[in-house]
């Protein structure tokens, strides 16, 4: 016996030291990330002060990363596991994190600090978020839910976001047959706005979306509907509490009416208690039901409206407008649009600079000009290393990568057969929808629904129904391989 | 990496979902617990740590257990609920 247990008492301290191991490689690798954005910052900074641009989108993505590893914040768990599994977790999260977003964003755009710019509204809001619904179901994560879980070692990540990158470019580039979906009324107008001939906007269906399409529709938020002049109130009114806190609380009791109060109640009645304390209490203890979660949103929340105060605060000690213009004064005259300007939207922003990511490497390969007017004109193709977005979205994943490897759930996971052809196609229809909706679940829902835009809402309506349509998709699929290959 | 469903022994069953994403560790499981009679045992074997939260909230709000939670031999995670 003794023998027996001296052995179980090796292999048990053979598998500890080994789990120690582990644990300090992994906090070796943290720290080390920490470490590589901490010179590259300090390294730049000693090259040019300028490159703080660029490393102020690196440290919030860091945060972003981080956040979104440890609350597990994905957006296409809030829209499709409602409807997939009743569970309301993540619905709840993303909400606190837009109420405080807003709030902070009220501050900023009151203070004339918000790098905020509504999008254009119309049914192109709604079409775009139903194809970006869809593809974020099929992926298995967002655009940003895709980031954090690439920092995780999901395999079948990375491969969402290498068909997000490459769908883009090939759509914002498409002629041949696409020209012929192009209804004559845009070819018409993208003509009539006369842009220099070295662009070509009425070939190409994306060029002629933009041009003879998109740029005719209004935008607008609910601050300067509401038209109070004091810039504080209208943010606060207008944007923060019509547009964001009070759809919030509703949306919040219907999700507590339909997913939330049945468990609830069954719960409470072991207790005693009923009537309307008893279903206050069940609002509350929703929202309050993961910590983790609503930490999350509240450090997303928060560090959003920070981002857009500190990159509007740079803008005005650089003196400039686009980090384009930075570049340029530096000596990077590469990938510049014919503006001088390249994608930098000034705050949380995903799928566009990774579109750049193909667009520069099919740039450098020859395969494509700057004819159009997406990378063209408006983004450019700057190298990788020099893209500032493109650093966010990088530091998103090691910024997950560190939580991660902090709490020892690090682990390269490659993904089945199946898993990498949803993960292809995923990606794929979150590229077009993204495009066609000027913006993925961050850019075209989170961040205008929390800065007074109600275009958000209509891209997060078309989230919805999107999400549905997968989600009943994967109930039909999953019924029928578990009734070919179940023991039931 | 298919997923694999096994019975293991009476009232027990072992649901492997290595390998796959959202939604698919959570829907397998929600569609196996409703086959299940109450009382019985499913070991759920998964490596996508997202669906571990959605996991959790699903058995608490339909009242099923998690007995135990460990680790298989490739370092996944291996659950065992109790069907309520």
């Amino acid at each position: 016996m003794a023998g027996i247990e001296g052995e179980a008492g090796v292999a048990v301290s053979a598998a500890d030291a080994a789990q120690q191991k582990q644990e300090l490689k992994n906090r070796i690798w943290a720290f080390s990330i920490i470490g590589f954005f901490a010179l590259i910052t300090v390294w730049s900074y000693s090259v040019d002060a300028r490159y703080l641009y660029l490393a102020s989108y690196i440290w919030f993505g860091l945060i972003y990363g981080m956040a979104l590893q440890y609350g597990r914040f994905c957006m296409a768990s809030a829209f499709r596991d409602l409807f997939a599994v009743g569970v309301p977790r993540m619905t709840v999260g993303i909400i606190i994190a837009l109420v405080l977003f807003s709030i902070v964003s009220a501050v900023v755009t009151g203070a004339g600090q918000s790098t905020f710019h509504p999008l254009p509204y119309g049914y192109q809001n709604i079409i775009g978020g139903i194809i970006f619904g869809t593809g974020m179901v099929f992926a298995g994560g967002c655009a940003s839910g895709s980031l954090y879980k690439s920092g995780e070692g999901t395999v079948a990540s990375w491969l969402v976001i290498l068909s997000l990158s490459f769908a883009q470019t090939w759509f914002a580039m498409a002629g041949g047959w696409m020209n012929h979906l192009v209804p004559a009324a845009w070819t018409a107008s993208a003509a009539a706005k006369h842009l220099p001939s070295v662009l070509s906007p009425t070939s190409g269906w994306y060029n002629q979306y933009l041009a003879g399409y998109i740029w005719n529709l209004p935008a607008t938020t609910v601050a300067e509907l509401t038209r109070i002049k004091n810039r504080f109130l209208a943010a606060f009114v207008g944007n923060a509490l019509l547009n964001t806190i009070l759809p919030a609380i509703v949306i919040l009791a219907l999700v507590y009416v339909f997913w939330y109060r049945k468990a609830h109640l069954r719960n409470r009645a072991k207790s005693g208690r009923k009537g309307w304390r008893a279903e206050l209490a069940g609002y509350w203890s929703m929202i309050a039901a993961s910590r983790r979660t609503a930490i999350a949103g509240l450090v997303i929340g928060v560090a959003a409206g920070l981002h857009m105060w500190v990159t509007q605060g740079l803008r005005e000690v650089f003196g400039v407008l686009n980090a384009g213009e930075l570049l340029k004064a530096m000596g990077h005259t590469t990938g510049l649009s014919i503006q001088d300007t390249v994608f930098d939207p000034g705050y949380w922003y995903i799928t566009t600079q990774e579109a750049q990511w193909s667009g520069w490497l099919l740039h450098v390969l020859g395969v494509h000009d700057m004819r159009n007017i997406f990378y063209g004109l408006q983004n450019g193709v700057p190298n990788p290393l020099l893209n500032p977005p493109g650093w966010m979205s990088i530091s998103i994943i090691l910024g997950s990568s560190v939580m991660a490897r902090l709490s020892n759930e690090f682990r390269l996971k490659l993904p089945s057969l199946e898993t990498a052809i949803w993960a292809l196609l995923g990606g794929a229809l979150m590229g077009i929808g993204a495009r066609i909706g000027i913006g993925c679940n961050i850019g075209a829902f989170f961040i205008p629904v929390a800065n007074g835009d109600p275009s958000g809402w209509l891209f997060g309506l078309g989230l919805a129904v999107g999400a549905y349509i997968c989600v009943q998709f994967y109930n039909w699929w999953i019924n029928r391989r578990m009734e070919k290959e179940s023991i039931f | 990496m298919a997923v694999q469903f096994r019975k293991e022994a009476d009232g027990v069953f072992l649901l492997d979902v290595k390998g796959y994403v959202c939604p698919h560790p959570q829907l397998y499981t929600k569609k196996s617990l409703e086959k299940m009679k109450p009382g019985e045992f499913l070991d759920l074997v998964f490596d996508n740590p997202s669906s571990a939260e959605s996991i959790i909230s699903m058995c608490e709000a339909e009242g099923n257990d998690i007995v135990e939670k460990s680790k298989d031999p490739s370092g996944a995670m291996k659950w065992r609920i109790r069907k309520a």
